[in-house]
This record gives C-alpha cells, structure tokens and sequence, in this order.
C-alpha cells in the first residue's frame, strides 16, 4: 500500500482559478428555464396532438412560438452544460474529451434545428 | 506525479455501504432526470421540424408522439421536467445561502418530491 494521497499531491498548486463562469451559467440558465418550462409545458401541450392547420396556425401567433424558440434554445445550452459535469464525473481519458465534444455538438444541433423550425412555421 | 499510485491506494467506504438519504437519492435524481430529458427533447424538436416540413412529415412526428408509446415518453420526459425545475429551485436557494441545514434539505427534497408529483398529476389533467 502507497499512502501519498491525491491531496498531498495537490497541496501548494492553489485552486483550479476556472469552474465559476460554469456554475454562473448553469444558475442564470435554470432561473430563465424556470420562467419557461412551464409556459413551454402548457403551450406544446396545447399544441401537441392537433391537426397540421392547427399546429401551424397556433405557432405563427407570437407568444407560443416566442416560448417555444427561447425554451429549445435556452433548454439545450443549459443540457450541454449540465451533461458536462456528468461526463467529467463518469468518463475518463479520450472516451471523456469525445463525449463532450459529441454532447456540445448535438446541443448546438438540436437547438439550431428547433429555433430553425419554430421560425419558419412562425413567419 | 498526478497519476502515481492511483489504483494501489486504500478506498473509503462509497455508496454501496451509506444508508440511503433522502438528500442525495433527490440529488441522483435530478441528475438522472436532468440528462434523461434529453431523450424527449430531442422527439420534441423532431415534432417542430416535421411541423416546419410539411403535413406528411409533421403526420408521422405527431402520430408517434402520440401514440401509447410517444405518451409514456412524453409521461415520463413532463414528470423528469417538473422534479428537475423543483429541485432546481432547491439548488438556487442553496446557492442563495439560504436552508442549507440537513433537516431544511431534507424537507426540500420531499418537497420537490410531493411538487413534482402534483404538477404532474395537474399536466395529465389539464392537456
């Protein structure tokens, strides 16, 4: 047994100096998402399920479409965030660095595809 | 030197022998719910490009979102989402400095428990 501890090897290198901006943006991303997931959850509902005509005409009005853009958009960076620290917890070596970086691109993806969407059925 | 010794080291005792709390099993769970939400989030945007494509594409996202196995998906995703706003909520009073004390915790994480089982019950209800 080797007793050198992972403290005693970081003891004297200060503190990581990052890992704050990540924290403030997960906090400012969960106060806007908790003004939007529910007015997104009432809206989609409403529309989910209705004929083409209906769904196309419900989101050209301003409001559920204005709701729908910003919760996909804020929605998605809040989970690439968030999957983030999942994967540095979890995932180690090359594997971690093809996650994130697979993980980041399909929040983009996903997001540009909903905004996208939501603004061609609107105008 | 950051690697030495990594696998040759005495563990303290890990999950497998704490006896559950109610603060880190709400704690696992808004993880689980957190990255699981992905899943219906991703049908949901398929939803709105079909929706932008045109009537054929948007029949086929619709019917599957609302068939007996796009419902349970769509069950599930609005439960993960309501827990993981409330315990969100809890984590932005943390971070506020505010009921940090393990009973205040434990109270909040029942809460968000009961909330999300009530909002959900009221979603069911309401669409």
């Amino acid at each position: 047994m080797h007793y050198l501890t992972d403290r005693k090897r970081a003891v004297g290198l200060g503190s990581a100096k990052s890992g704050t901006m990540h924290h403030w943006h997960m906090m400012v991303s969960s106060v806007a998402l908790v003004g939007l997931v529910p007015l997104f959850v009432f809206t989609f509902g409403a529309a989910l399920g209705g004929t083409y005509e209906q769904t196309v005409a419900y989101y050209q009005r301003p409001f559920p479409a204005i709701i729908a853009a910003l919760t996909l958009l804020v929605g998605f960076i809040h989970f690439k965030n968030g999957v983030m620290a999942l994967i540095e917890d979890y995932v180690h070596g090359f594997a971690r660095k093809a996650l994130i970086i697979a993980m980041i691109c399909t929040s983009y993806t996903a997001a540009a595809a909903g905004v996208f969407a939501v603004v061609k059925i609107a105008l | 030197m950051a690697d030495v010794n990594r696998d040759n080291r005495p563990l303290s005792p890990h999950l497998t022998i704490y006896r559950w709390q109610i603060t880190s099993v709400t704690s696992i769970f808004t993880r689980i719910t957190g990255n699981a939400l992905l899943i219906g989030a991703l049908l949901i945007v398929w939803w709105f490009v079909a929706a932008a494509t045109g009537p054929e594409a948007y029949a086929r996202a619709n019917g599957f979102l609302t068939s007996w196995f796009g419902d349970l998906v769509m069950f599930g995703s609005v439960a993960a989402l309501w827990y993981h706003t409330l315990a969100g909520i809890r984590h932005l009073i943390w971070d506020s400095g505010h009921m940090l004390g393990v009973e205040q915790g434990e109270k909040l994480g029942l809460a968000a428990i009961a909330g999300a089982v009530v909002l959900t019950i009221l979603t069911v209800i309401l669409l």
